[in-house]
């Protein structure tokens, strides 16, 4: 990540934000034009966006990062329970409750560096997944999963004889009024959360996550997360106490994990602790390395990237092949369907895989690093271009 | 009588049965040279990083200016105004020289942890003059923007020092500057360390190379088997027999 000066930051961000907001124009020719789908997108390059705050600019690689989507669903489908089907207090609360959780975890698993550090965390969200299953049901309700019900019975909820698991109370509604049929959506201020203005709420905090990671790359504070990665035993003999600038970095990347979480259960406000198991944590790591780790846009894109074959290339079936490859004599098709057929619908992880290990093996930079290399050849072609042009112009 | 800046108090360190420090006693003066000088194993690095906090000894204790060092971390010594160049240079081999010297400045002024997550580094302007400035004193004006990993070993000790004068510590410890450079690199970071000399900076320094240790020693300590043997000034060290003994071995009869 280069210094940058203030103008292009400026740029990239009104860049970053006008693509988000053109996204579904933009992604319509390659299929993904519909807003489940691009709620995943900012939803999850929230996640990655905060994951990088850590991974990317101090080196430390948490395995645990689902356990803060996770505890930030849970805490938000509580407020959609006790409060309002409003989303605001739901975000707030869930990020909260996601920094104070990173906090805790932090604390420990900061004592330690490297593959210590990593096994750590992922120790601990392992145990919050488990305990998720066990002994917290009353808050967690177990493999059903929390969810959004009914209002209970005004008369047994003047007596607190409840079963908050199957029965809702939503106090900040009822004493505004609100009239409930059914299990109700989740809501701003009466706009549903659901189609176009759900991915637009998801979009503003995306662009407003972005932000706020280009403010912490850039700030002093962002510089010791750099050194602190480039030589930390260094920068202990610099006079810089390591352990709060790690900490305070490992809180904000929960806190931005919490808040993925909370928009996840925004979307379908339903929580189960699938969400925090380790191969939850692994795909952040791949979104932020595939994408360019340390780089400001590669997690979102790396988010995007599989986000966008776990939903398309996992619909193309073999039907699609055939129409694909119609153009061809009826052996050669079928020969065709089944050799693409492995690397699509249910394969599609193996065309992940291959991505993936292209990339770490030719690009450690990520993807960014090949726009990167795009755009320095492209560069020196023009000079070398211009230096020939003046040298003829000479003759 | 002049100030002692860094007072080491009958310090004692072993590892596993080896001796590798006995009764210690040092005292360095306001504004002198210290250069600490012995035999390979004569215990010179452990006594440097006994005074730095890497190593705690096993009794006796350093003082700097009146506060005790030993138990502290390294970054409360460093806060104190106790700055280290290392055997190796240590820099931070991603980042730019610019940036490597913005990183001490910053922790000089800031103190050793400040929540500043708003504030542009590029806009600290007076501390990036600062930097520059220093990066060009010591004859690095050309590299300011060269990641730290791409330079040559000079410019890196270079860098370092750079480092570790923006601080303007009180006392800089000093590992073995010129190990592994060439004599005209020698030479020329004899002349940066009398440079900062004139700045009244104190400084200890480890070296083998006697020519460095003879043109910039205001004293000497010599160091053999983990003891002081000798103390001195320089042409008080020359003519000593304990010393030409321990480098030479003993007379043969």
């Amino acid at each position: 990540m280069n210094q940058g000066s203030l103008t292009k930051d400026i740029i990239l961000f009104v860049i970053f934000a006008g693509l988000v907001i053109a996204a579904p124009v933009l992604l319509t020719p390659l299929g993904a034009g519909y807003p489940d789908l691009l709620q995943k997108f900012a939803i999850f390059g929230i996640f990655a966006i905060g994951f990088n705050i850590l991974f990317g600019l101090t080196g430390y690689l948490s395995f645990g990062h689902a356990a803060f989507l996770g505890v930030g669903s849970y805490a938000s489908v509580w407020m959609f329970k006790l409060l309002s089907m409003n989303v605001i207090p739901a975000v707030i609360f869930s990020v909260i409750v996601a920094g104070i959780f990173a906090l805790l975890i932090g604390f420990i698993t900061l004592r330690r560096s490297g593959i210590y550090f990593s096994i750590l965390t992922l120790a601990f969200a392992q145990m919050s997944y488990n305990l998720a299953y066990s002994v917290l049901t009353p808050i967690t309700n177990g493999e059903t999963g929390l969810q959004v019900r009914q209002l209970a019975p005004s008369d047994r909820a003047a007596d607190y004889v409840l079963n908050l698991r199957d029965e809702d109370l939503r106090i900040l509604d009822q004493a505004f009024g609100v009239v409930e049929q059914g299990i109700p959506i989740t809501n701003l201020f009466g706009i549903k959360m659901s189609g176009y203005p759900g991915f637009y709420f998801c979009a503003v905090l995306l662009i407003i996550a972005f932000g706020l990671s280009i403010l912490i790359a850039r700030s002093n504070f962002g510089m010791m997360l750099k050194a602190i990665k480039s030589n930390q035993n260094r920068l202990n003999y610099t006079g810089v106490n390591t352990r709060p600038y790690l900490i305070t970095a490992f809180v904000i990347s929960g806190m931005y994990a919490g808040l993925a979480g909370s928009l996840l259960a925004v979307t379908d406000p339903l929580a189960g602790a699938e969400r925090m198991q380790w191969t939850a944590s692994g795909e952040v790591v791949l979104m932020t390395i595939l994408g360019g780790a340390g780089t400001l846009i590669g997690p979102v894109l790396g988010a995007t990237l599989i986000k966008y074959f776990e939903n398309i290339f996992s619909a193309i079936n073999d039907n699609v092949l055939q129409g694909f490859y119609s153009f061809l004599p009826d052996s050669l098709n079928e020969i065709a369907v089944a050799v693409s057929g492995m690397f699509v619908g249910k394969g599609w992880h193996l065309t992940l895989g291959l991505l993936f290990m292209v990339i770490v093996v030719f690009l450690p930079g990520g993807l960014m690093q090949g726009f990167q290399l795009i755009a320095n050849r492209f560069k020196r072609k023009k000079k070398t271009d211009s230096t020939q042009h003046s040298k003829q112009a000479a003759e | 009588m002049e100030n002692i800046v860094l007072h080491v108090n009958d310090v004692h360190k072993s590892f596993a049965g080896l001796h590798a420090l006995s009764d210690i006693d040092l005292a360095v003066r306001e504004g002198e040279t210290h250069a600490i000088i012995g035999p390979n194993g004569a215990g010179k690095s452990t006594l440097l990083n006994v005074c730095i906090g890497r190593l705690k000894p096993d009794s006796g204790s350093v003082v700097f200016d009146g506060v005790t060092l030993t138990g502290k971390k390294p970054y409360e010594i460093n806060q104190l105004g106790v700055a280290r160049v290392f055997q190796t240079p240590e820099v931070f081999p991603d980042l730019t020289a610019l940036d490597n010297v913005m990183v001490p400045a910053l922790a000089k002024r800031d103190g050793s942890f400040k929540m500043s997550v708003i504030k542009r580094l590029s806009r600290e302007k007076g501390l990036r003059a600062q930097a520059e400035h220093m990066l060009e004193d010591l004859g690095m004006a050309d590299q300011m923007q060269q990641i730290a990993s791409e330079m040559s070993r000079g410019n890196k000790r270079r860098l370092e020092l750079a480092m570790s004068l923006i601080q303007k510590p009180r006392l800089l410890l000093l590992d073995e500057p010129t190990a592994g450079m060439a004599r005209h690199d020698t030479n020329a970071t004899i002349d940066l360390l009398k440079k900062i000399k004139e700045g009244g900076m104190t400084k200890v320094i480890i070296e083998h190379d006697m020519h460095v240790v003879f043109s910039l020693a205001d004293r000497i300590s010599v160091l053999a088997g983990g003891r002081i043997i000798a103390q001195g000034t320089p042409d008080e060290i020359k003519n000593n027999p304990k010393v030409k003994e321990a480098y030479l071995g003993e007379e043969q009869v």
